[in-house]
């Protein structure tokens, strides 16, 4: 069963930087990192969880360069390479959306439709190897089913 | 427009004379003693000097941001401002030579450089606080390029209209919105050059932004102003076929003489009613009969929650349109304490289309009501809910604000002050001091306390005043005495102070105890309605006690001051409604609440 959709997933980001001091940018920092950028739907459930007003959110993505609130690409394809992705096969899968978009590691196509980039354990191990897209969890993904996903993207698009 | 920073706003201790530290220094040579902690700004007020400010309100604390304030002190190369620096002992401060006054000059050049120039487009022209600094400084050309940004308006909240392009990035609305209001509904984006107002991501429509005005009412310039609909108040005057009808809500009458030059409080109850009916309206009502109505309908309610145990307690008011829209977005679980009364305005609405309608024999379909309120909120209010069409019409079909009617006033080239005053419409007009009080805080809750002690014991009750709900603490508790229980009451004011007593029901509630209080009442706005943010420019609190003793003493003149001794509001429950809370007055009185989404997107 490929490519589950899903609202990431970000509890354990807030778990980890609830009580900190600047906690709120940290996990900010996660969320870029993982992502590309800050997805609206991810900052809506960061507000929630962490109990600060969305606003508040917004003042720092904005005040910051190193925070975008727009993937790079009109479409941000971020494949994970941490460890359960890696052992279940996520370099097969990484390899297969370079091939497919005819990009390296952190290119865009030069039509700006995508984005690639290879992220760090985006936090859902159990359905591993994870691509998340526009901010989205793709599950399970096979290399054979790459080209399919990336139609259907630009479909959608 | 009267100053934000006028010589009223000084700190008491200094009107009083200081008790606790003093510090010494020198103004502009004189010699002064001053309590500790005092900023050169209310300093030089205190000498009758005006240094000029932007970015400083008196409501707000300090951000510093305009640079206009600067002051020179002895021995450093530095040059304070005034609106953030206590005064030291020993110091030296020139408050104005002509050196300051360059570097001040400079200071506006560069605000307007980034200022767009169409004043006469603008909803604060000949209103506007850089405007007049601008004026003052006598600022003839443009010495640097404009490079003002070129940024869309925003009035999807078809309450208040945003004009980011006119920002000068004082802060006073984000600090309004977020600190004092609790709402962030407005933020800064981005930064330097780029910094702008907005929500965070969506428009102000689609925002947490419970449309309560403060904003627009604390913004020196024309980027935040009320969503003018007098257009449509024009179209139903002009139109032969509609039968237009107004009305006044109680802070209107205190405040709109500020438009024309008066003191805030002034009473100008008589000179609307004549003014609504040169304007061409066909009938003019008040909002305080409505707010009578209210009192009957919500006091009743009380006494079944108080004695007969039928719904939660405490009851809390629900007159105020943006603490309604707060309460379904941030604090749903309340909703079963609210009061499903409708508001003042709502009810004179829709007893219009049925109740008057009926008895003159008019078509409610052709009838177009407007109220003037001191609110941007109703503008949303009135079609907040299908029970604010309960007539089977909208039974509000416009609201304007304060500011609203009296440019319409302007425009139609009345002499208004000097109109002889004239009585309202008593059908749906007549009222009691306790209907007046509705505009202030702590009147809905003195206005209910009235009543209710009335309705409870069967008696007529001597008591009027109920001092320790009035004046401008935040929150206000009090126990009042009604036939040998104690009522506990609570009023806060300015959406902020509403955690408090809202957090202290819910800890009662989860400990499984009584709860704190039986009545609660609130308004969004600091100082209630008489503070609202559709209301003339320039709020502080001296203004709003002044506007609150203009209605005080409105009541205090009253021969009728309870609000269920209005005969004209229990001929209606004879004729018409029957007895409060019954089927009827339930169908057209009351309404429902639900649970909001803060962002819908
Ligand atoms: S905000 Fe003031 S200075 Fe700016 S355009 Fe409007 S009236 Fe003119
Ligand atoms: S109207 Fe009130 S809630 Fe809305 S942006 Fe202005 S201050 Fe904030
Ligand atoms: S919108 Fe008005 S109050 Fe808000 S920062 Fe800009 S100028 Fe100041
Ligand atoms: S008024 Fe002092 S810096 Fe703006």
């Amino acid at each position: 069963m490929a490519d589950v959709i899903m609202v990431p997933d970000i509890s354990r980001t807030v778990q980890k930087w609830r009580k900190k001091r600047g906690s709120l940018i940290m996990a900010l920092h996660e969320v870029q990192n993982r992502y590309g950028y800050v997805p609206r739907n991810v900052s809506l459930q960061l507000a929630q969880l962490m109990d600060v007003p969305l606003a508040r959110i917004y003042e720092v993505v904005t005040f910051y360069n190193y925070f975008n609130l727009e993937p790079p690409g009109r479409n941000n394809v971020a494949v994970c390479l941490g460890t359960a992705c890696y052992l279940k096969g996520a370099p097969e899968v990484f390899d297969a959306h370079k091939k497919a978009l005819g990009l390296e590691d952190g290119g865009t196509t030069g039509d700006g439709e995508f984005h690639l980039q290879s992220v760090r354990c985006v936090g859902c191990c159990g359905l591993a190897p994870v691509v998340v897209m526009n901010g989205q969890t793709v599950s399970k993904v096979r290399p054979e089913g790459v080209r399919d996903l990336i139609a259907r993207c630009r479909k959608e698009a | 427009m009267t100053n934000p920073n006028g010589y009223e706003s000084l700190p008491n201790a200094i009107i009083n004379g200081a008790s606790g530290p003093t510090v010494s220094c020198r103004i502009n040579g004189s010699e002064v003693e001053l309590p500790d902690g005092t900023t050169i700004l209310d300093a030089a007020r205190l000498l009758r000097l005006e240094i000029p400010t932007l970015c400083k309100h008196a409501d707000l604390d300090p951000t510093a941001a305009c640079g206009l304030c600067i002051v020179k002190v002895e021995g450093t190369h530095k040059m304070p401002r005034a609106c953030c620096t206590p005064v030291e002992e020993g110091m030296e401060i020139t408050t104005h030579n002509a050196e300051i006054m360059d570097v001040r000059r400079t200071v506006v050049e560069l605000i307007l450089s980034k200022h767009p120039t169409d004043c006469l487009t603008c909803g604060r022209n000949q209103n506007c606080e850089l405007q007049t600094v601008a004026s003052d400084f006598g600022i003839r050309q443009a010495v640097m390029p404009n490079i003002a940004h070129d940024l869309d308006r925003d009035s999807s909240s078809q309450a208040l209209t945003l004009d980011p392009a006119r920002c000068i990035t004082c802060g006073r609305c984000v600090h309004i919105c977020q600190d004092i209001q609790n709402v962030h509904a407005l933020c800064f984006l981005d930064r330097g050059y780029g910094t702008r107002i907005a929500p965070a991501g969506v428009s102000l429509g689609e925002s947490p932004c419970v449309r309560c005005g403060q904003c627009s009412a604390h913004c020196p310039t024309g980027a935040i102003f009320e969503f003018d609909e007098t257009r449509d108040v024009w179209e139903y005057l002009m139109t032969p076929e509609y039968h237009a009808v107004v009305q006044i809500a109680p802070s209107v009458r205190v405040a709109i003489g500020e438009a024309f030059g008066l003191a805030p409080g002034t009473n100008l109850t008589g000179k609307l009613y004549a003014v609504l009916r040169r304007l061409g309206f066909d009938a003019v009502f008040d909002t305080n009969f409505g707010a009578d109505v209210t009192i009957l309908e919500e006091a009743s309610e009380f006494i079944q929650r108080f004695l007969h145990g039928r719904g939660e307690l405490p009851l809390i008011t629900s007159c105020c349109p943006s603490w309604v829209d707060f309460m379904e977005k941030f604090h749903g679980d309340m909703i079963d304490h609210f009061s499903t009364c409708k508001s003042p305005h709502e009810i004179v609405g829709v007893l219009t289309k049925t109740y008057y309608a009926d008895k003159m024999g008019i078509d409610p379909s052709r009838i177009r009501c407007v109220s003037v309120m001191p609110c941007t909120a109703k503008k949303w209010e009135i079609k907040r809910h299908e029970s604010m069409s309960a007539s089977g019409f909208q039974d509000v079909d416009v609201s304007i604000t304060t500011r609203e009617l009296a440019r319409m006033i302007k425009q139609a080239g009345i002499s208004f002050l000097d109109l002889e005053e004239e009585e309202c419409d008593p059908v749906l007009g007549d009222y009691t001091g306790a209907g007046t009080i509705f505009g202030v805080t702590g009147g809905v809750m003195e206005a209910a306390l009235r009543t209710a002690a009335d309705l409870i014991t069967g008696e007529t009750m001597e008591q009027l005043e109920y001092n320790t709900v009035r004046g401008l603490d935040g929150v206000k508790e009090a126990g009042v005495e009604i036939a040998g229980r104690q009522v506990r009451v609570a009023v806060a004011h300015g959406l902020g102070h509403v955690e408090t007593v809202l957090n202290r029901i819910r800890e009662a509630r989860e400990a499984g105890d009584e709860p704190p209080y039986h009545f609660v009442e609130v308004m969004a706005c600091p100082g209630g309605c008489v503070g609202g943010g559709g209301q003339p420019y320039g709020v502080t609190n001296e203004v709003r006690m002044a506007r609150a003793r203009g209605l005080y003493s409105d009541d205090a003149r009253r021969t009728v001051r309870k609000s269920h001794e209005n005969p004209h509001v229990q001929m209606l429950y004879k004729d018409f409604l029957k007895e409060p809370l019954s089927a009827k007055a339930h169908q057209l009185l009351h309404t429902r609440y639900q649970a909001r989404l803060t962002y819908t997107r």
